[in-house]
């Protein structure tokens, strides 16, 4: 018997208050945030021999609670948020936009960041996406183009371990096939293919950072189907790949010690202040500084370090530091058939259509269609709820009844940076240290609804082909975040109307990089993880320029 | 349809435990358990939330069991749950729930509302009841591919079944 992987309730981050927090000194960077913008860029600096010392808000979890973990996702006793030990202090925080925002639904906090719960699909942006005012007449313009971006996201495919295919026609020029084959398709995407093809709608195959075979020391998917919000085999890439590779290479990380300000001249940062578990606070010293705490808590930090030098949020001389906050929105439809559809085996996808993508204009937004592995209920997750039969045969008539016949489709659809939707601060509410909570003010423009009108009407059009009775709709009345924060600390060239360069670094600071989601000036419709591993191998390379 | 011990070792990796049904009784430095009367109870109890068509129960239950004794919480937990079953069967019935037949077993779980409690760990004693027993038991079955198969699908979410199964129709 194992007794080293205990049950759902025992699962808990290392409460160890005596390990060695203190500062490292002559640390040559400090990177801030241990998700996979900070993972990849200590990973990097580490490799070229500079003394790199990692600062993580969150815990560090224990491998071998991952099964727990597993089964905290599907008891009905625990909420997403429970998975990874959200805390509701440490986590607070506001959401006081047009539509409401769970921000800890679609975060985990810890080494590993919010890729210990994320999807796991890697795609590039398209070309477009990096002109959208330019081609599109809306948005804004990127500083970089798809061609500077492009070996690094060669390289970042090779980082997380992306299994996918070349058989996707509407996807950007790539130079080399992916590190791993494609996942095969599903049964239900056999059926889906059927219809597509009266519609003439093309599918392909969806790249995945989820090993299709053994890759970087980790195994191949063994199938457990909770991908979202855990995997327990390490199976699917998560941060925590390249923090501990950062670590065996030198770097310092340090848990469990969120960063309460940025102490800084006017044009340097020279410290980054963090608290510990123990209650003391420590200064940690560095000659750069690589902020990498995704697009909400990123310029929450920046604006806590006011001065009276920047009165308004530090880097934030363009008034822009938590302007133009965005996320993917999501449209779908589903129902059921009258023949079995195979759903709930895995939990990722192996189909999309990207065909529509590019038609995008002023008035549509590029979007994607998804074709789900896993529609309607999970029988293990429908027996545990208290509605409807108690349990015996009863129960089982009832998985049987329910279960089989569900089909479904997704997708995602950009939104425009807008000034009006944004992350501030809210100081009337405090976290577990005393500072003001953020605030997300999240708006939605009329492009986006719009557009999620016709991706359901392509859903419905697919749906009716198959022969599916239509049992529910998310439309642009019900639609909600994917989980992907972007956009509050823009990139471009002009110090007037962005946060960073094209180099990622701060118009304002000559020592202070971003490596997140929150320098995207557009979001496209792509999943973003893959272009922030990228833009962190970019802000690697910029960094190692001049520290 | 039968529970194996693959079944078993299934439900134990699904529930964060061990893949071996090597004997134990009690983890390292814990209170003393009552490790067979709490057996007697989850095996008597899966004869009433498990459908009829499965056969298997009890070594399949024990086996799952004893790797739910590694957590000395969890275990606390279970405790209380049968304390809730056993005292209710008494004043009910005068026995202690493990010896009551299957129908009335099923009153007792419906006496403590184990039928129409949302599960909680730490809630009331309907509720832990729901966490402890009822749930645990049914986590087991349909998180196993006897319990999967017994609903249409092989590799049921939390079992680590590989990536054959849902490239397959359902004839094949």
């Amino acid at each position: 018997m194992s007794w080293e992987r205990p049950p759902a309730g025992s699962a808990a981050p290392a409460a160890d208050t005596d390990a060695d927090r203190t500062p490292v000194p002559d640390a040559d960077v400090c990177v801030i945030g241990a998700g996979p913008a900070g993972g990849i860029v200590a990973d990097r600096l580490a490799a070229a021999g500079r003394e790199v010392v990692l600062l993580e808000a969150g815990p560090r979890f224990d491998p071998d609670d991952r099964l727990a973990r597993q089964e905290r996702a599907i008891r009905p006793a625990y909420d997403r948020p429970d998975v990874w030990d959200a805390d509701p202090e440490r986590d607070a925080y506001e959401s006081s936009g047009e539509r409401f925002y769970p921000l800890n639904h679609a975060r985990a906090r810890g080494i590993g960041g919010s890729t210990l719960h994320w999807q796991g699909m890697v795609m590039r942006l398209h070309e477009d996406d990096f002109a959208s005012e330019s081609v599109r007449g809306v948005g804004a313009d990127w500083p970089i183009d798809y061609d500077d971006l492009r070996p690094y996201y060669a390289a970042a495919e090779r980082e997380l371990g992306v299994a996918g295919a070349a058989d996707n026609p509407f996807a950007p020029p790539r130079e080399q096939p992916h590190p791993m084959p494609a996942f095969p398709p599903s049964y239900s995407d056999s059926l889906f293919a059927a219809a597509c093809d009266e519609l003439e709608i093309a599918m392909h195959s969806v790249p995945n950072a989820r090993n299709s075979e053994a890759y970087d020391d980790r195994s191949a998917c063994v199938g457990y189907g909770t991908c979202q919000p855990v995997c327990p085999s390490g199976a699917k890439y998560d941060a925590t790949v390249h923090v501990e590779r950062a670590e065996r290479r030198g770097t310092t990380v340090i848990d469990r010690a969120p960063v309460q300000r940025l102490v800084h001249g006017p044009d340097a940062i020279e410290a980054a202040v963090y608290a510990t578990p123990d209650g003391q606070r420590h200064r940690q010293s560095a000659d750069a500084f690589v902020i990498a705490c995704g697009g909400v808590e990123t310029p929450r930090l920046l604006l806590l370090s006011e001065s009276s030098h920047y009165p308004d949020g530090l880097a934030n001389s363009s008034g822009l530091v938590g302007r133009y906050f965005m996320d993917h929105l999501f449209a779908g439809t589903g129902g059921v058939l009258d023949e079995p559809t195979r759903q709930n085996h895995v939990g990722f996808l192996t189909s999309e259509s990207h065909q529509f993508y590019d038609e995008a204009d002023a008035e549509q937004a590029p979007f994607k269609l998804e074709f789900f592995n896993y529609d309607g209920p999970s029988p293990v997750g429908m027996a545990l709820s208290s509605d409807g039969a108690d349990w015996g045969d009863d129960l089982l008539a009832e998985l049987r009844s329910a279960y089989g016949t569900h089909i479904g489709m997704g997708g995602l659809v950009e939104q425009l940076p807008r000034e009006d939707s944004y992350v501030g601060l809210d100081h009337s509410t405090t976290d577990d240290h005393g500072n003001p909570v953020p605030d997300i003010h999240w708006t939605v423009g009329d492009r986006a609804l719009e557009t999620i009108e016709r991706v359901n009407e392509i859903q419905e059009e697919i749906l009716a082909e198959l022969g599916t009775e239509i049992t529910w709709q998310v439309g642009p009345e019900g639609t909600g975040p994917a989980y992907h924060h972007m956009g509050t600390t823009r990139m471009g060239s002009d110090p007037a109307e962005s946060v960073v360069g094209p180099d990622l670094r701060t118009h304002d600071l000559e020592n202070c990089w971003i490596a997140s989601s929150s320098v995207f000036p557009t979001g496209g419709a792509m999943n973003p993880t893959l272009t922030i591993a990228a833009l962190a191998l970019k802000a690697a390379d910029h960094v190692l320029e001049v520290a | 349809m039968e529970l194996t011990r693959r079944d078993a070792v299934a439900a134990l990796s699904a529930l964060g435990l061990g893949g071996t049904l090597a004997g134990c009784v009690a983890p390292p430095g814990s209170e003393p358990v009552d490790v067979e009367g709490l057996r007697e109870t989850l095996v008597a109890a899966a004869e009433v939330v498990y459908p009829s068509e499965v056969s298997g129960i009890e070594p399949f239950v024990a086996a799952f069991f004893e790797g739910r004794l590694a957590d000395r919480d969890h275990v606390a937990g279970l405790e209380a749950a049968v304390a809730e079953l056993d005292g209710n069967a008494g004043v009910w019935f005068d026995e202690e729930f493990a010896a009551l037949s299957v129908a009335d077993r099923e009153q007792v779980l419906r006496n403590v509302g184990a039928d129409e409690a949302d599960e909680d760990p730490s809630g009331t004693a309907s509720e832990r009841v729901r966490y402890y027993v009822v749930n645990d038991l049914l986590l087991a079955l349909y998180a196993s591919p006897t319990g999967g198969e017994l609903v249409g699908l092989e590799n049921p979410q939390g079992h680590a079944g590989g990536i054959g199964s849902y490239q397959r129709g359902p004839n094949a």
